[in-house]
């Protein structure tokens, strides 16, 4: 509990500024199955990073177009010809709506992850630092929501917030809060957590006495400090907001078709085709999904994995070891990790 | 563990004396404080709900907005009494829920506990069998990879789990459904059973709504396959859902205690591989494991109500999506009320198995 846990060293402090950022010291740190989860992660997260930014570049068509220039589009047609990956019940285009699909995932999960961790790490900050009635009342408001489905709670959330469907931005907005309910408790949680130990140490009280303000030591002694897990559950979060995000739209509390293209939702409407045999409305938003959280949370797990000794894989020295031309060599690549 | 830290005063004074006492005594305590703490949470749920969904407005215009003129619309409202204070309508309905009243859903018009009933009874099978899934492909496997660690069916199974967690339930639902039931026509495209089962399971006298149980109790093997046909599916996509997180569990305890000192001692004793790992190994890492459950219950439900969805599995989660279309907001406290008192129920079973198992967790 006291400096040891506090200074774990997380990277070499003399290696360069580049070397010691999250995913770059990771990877470094990494070997064998870990680094290519990490590294396939990050290629997967990178491709739907970029298509989002270039959607109006890669989309054929709009993702509310029913018709162009030759008049509208068919409906329930399979894949091929002008249309790459099919079109829906509705005559829209199946792969336009699954590109400009990363956008709408995108917005939300940087709406939601930004909403959440601003009002987790203020509650947690000012619960673990204050304590008293307030801290135990958000302990068992936070550990009521935790507990709870954390679907039904956005249900309920997206209820209050625009009572069901709405505009592109309000849609975005109302999924967004949603999932940020689900997400406060866990920031609370850690930051509460991380904020009474560091409220014991030295540095916070010597801080006391030369008379710093309690707003100072929360947000410049405390604050720096208790931040350092944040980008795990960051990770860990964004891939489950896709998943908050596709579940409220398969319900149908998602975004209308014709103000954003929303996996989810599609799938929802893809559900019928099915039982026909049309698969093509439903595959691909389905695996755009599998895509987005799969890249996100091999990201994830590798950086959980990579900060957990028990867990880090090995760098395999054992067995040439005993060799003893690969002895120094394998001595010095341990000295200078 | 975190719900000892966090307990109210009250709590941290009643579990004082326990540090004192023998074990014996102090595990009595724990279960009443534990029992006790289930009321503020389901209450802190229910009052949360309640306000939250009643900012919108009340539930008659919500359910009929529109479709009544203005002053009929105001007449029932008034009839219902949505127009009192705030404050009061909450009180009466806490009241009402203590008496078990939960009121009549304003779409179909029908009791709320007896909605619950009938249909809390298949989304109950439905958790059963996605559970026995889970157990039975999430643990073997975890103790494989943790066997194997940095070896090739590590690796492949960790990247399974993680499949696993990153597809949504209704996306596997959707490609069971396709191939299974479309493509190679084996198994019932959705449903919890055929027309004629369905009607014989109900002729029953005194069922228990869980109809593997129904079936198997009257002994009729036809409609026992039927149902048991139905419910495969279903019980997959939920199920492999929850076995990836099993998987991933059972892996990193099971390493844990692999590298005790004490799995080294058995090995030297020349205890085979498969014991070390199936007993000496596991039974340590059991307690976290069944912690965590407790939290899966949680995401069970919610994938109940997704997976339900999908293969019109008529439980509460398909109701609670009706519902919800229809806006009727009396029916989908009722179930959301209803899930937030399992919810807690469970967190209390789980929290007093982990104190049984191991009496650390007590102090």
């Amino acid at each position: 509990m006291t400096a040891e846990t506090t200074l774990e060293p997380v990277a070499n402090p003399r290696a360069s500024f580049f070397r010691r950022l999250p995913v770059v010291s990771h990877f470094n740190k990494s070997v064998g199955l870990q680094r290519f989860m990490l590294v396939v992660g990050l290629v997967l997260t990178g491709i739907f990073l970029l298509t989002a930014l270039a959607a109006p570049l890669l989309a054929p068509y709009g993702f509310a177009q029913l018709s162009d220039a030759d008049g509208n589009f068919p409906t329930q047609q399979a894949p091929g010809g002008k249309h790459l990956l099919g079109t829906t019940v509705g005559g829209y285009d199946v792969l336009s709506r699954v590109i400009w699909g990363t956008q709408t995932a995108l917005l939300v999960i940087i709406v939601a992850v930004i909403l959440s961790i601003f009002a987790g790490v203020i509650l947690g900050l000012v619960s673990g630092y204050i304590g008293g009635w307030l801290d135990r009342i958000l302990v068992v408001v936070a550990d009521a929501i935790y507990a709870f489905p954390s679907l039904l709670v956005a249900i309920v959330m997206a209820i209050v917030i625009s009572g069901g469907q709405s505009s592109l931005l309000g849609g975005i907005l109302a999924a967004a809060i949603s999932i940020t309910v689900v997400f406060i408790p866990q920031y609370f949680r850690v930051i509460r957590a991380e904020t009474i130990r560091l409220k014991a140490e030295p540095f916070v009280e010597s801080a006391k006495v030369v008379g710093a303000s309690n707003i100072r030591i929360m947000t410049r002694h405390i604050y720096r400090n208790a931040t350092r897990t944040l980008p795990l559950i960051f990770t860990l979060n964004a891939s489950e907001s896709i998943l908050t995000l596709a579940g409220l739209g398969f319900l149908g509390f998602g975004i209308e078709p014709s103000s954003a293209a929303e996996w989810g939702f599609d799938l929802n409407k893809a559900l019928a085709d099915t039982t026909s045999g049309i698969w093509w409305t439903g595959l691909f938003p389905g695996l755009a999904i599998v895509w987005t959280v799969l890249g996100l949370t091999l990201v994830g797990e590798s950086i959980n994995d990579l900060n957990d000794p028990r867990l880090r894989g090995r760098k395999r020295i054992s067995r040439k070891a005993p060799a003893a031309s690969a002895g120094p060599g394998t001595e010095t690549e341990l000295s200078n990790p | 563990m975190t719900s000892l830290i966090d307990a109210p005063p009250s709590d941290a004074d009643a579990l004082l004396p326990t540090k004192k006492k023998a074990a014996g005594g102090g595990l009595a305590q724990y279960i009443l404080v534990r029992f006790l703490l289930i009321f503020p949470t389901i209450l802190i749920l229910v009052t949360l709900v309640f306000f939250l969904m009643r900012i919108t407005g009340d539930p008659i215009t919500a359910a009929m907005g529109g479709r009544l003129p203005p002053e009929q619309l105001q007449e029932r409202i008034h009839t219902a009494g949505y127009d009192r204070p705030l404050l009061l309508q909450y009180f009466e309905y806490l009241g009402q829920l203590v008496t078990g009243n939960f009121g009549t859903t304003l779409s179909d018009n029908r009791k709320v506990t007896e909605m619950l009933t009938t249909y809390g009874s298949a989304t109950l099978e439905l958790a059963i069998n996605a559970i026995i899934v889970a157990l039975v492909v999430g643990i073997p496997l975890g103790m494989i990879a943790a066997h194997r660690r940095d070896h090739l069916p590590d690796a492949v199974l960790r990247i399974l789990a993680i499949l696993f967690y990153a597809t949504p339930v209704f996306f596997a639902g959707m490609l069971l459904k396709l191939v299974f039931s479309v493509w190679l026509g084996w198994l019932p495209v959705a449903g919890r059973a055929g027309t004629r089962t369905e009607l014989s399971l109900t002729a029953l006298e005194a069922p228990t709504g869980i109809y593997w149980l129904d079936a198997l109790r009257s002994g009729n093997m036809a409609a026992l396959s039927d149902v048991m046909s139905h419910a495969v599916l279903p019980a997959l996509a939920l199920g492999l859902l929850t076995a990836g997180v099993f998987l991933r569990l059972v892996r990193t305890n099971v390493i844990g205690t692999l590298g005790k000192d004490y799995i080294e001692a058995g090995r030297s004793r020349g205890v085979s591989e498969y014991r070390l790992v199936t007993k000496h190994a596991y039974k340590p890492a059991l307690i976290p494991i069944i912690t965590v459950m407790g939290l899966q219950i949680a995401v069970l439900l919610g994938g109940a109500v997704l997976t339900e969805t999908t293969f019109e599995w008529k439980g509460l989660g398909f109701q609670l999506a009706n519902y919800l279309t229809a806006r009727d907001f009396v029916a989908v406290q009722g179930i959301v009320v209803l899930l937030a008192v399992i919810v807690a129920v469970t967190n209390f079973i789980v929290d007093i198995i982990a104190a049984l198992i191991d009496p650390r967790v007590r102090y």
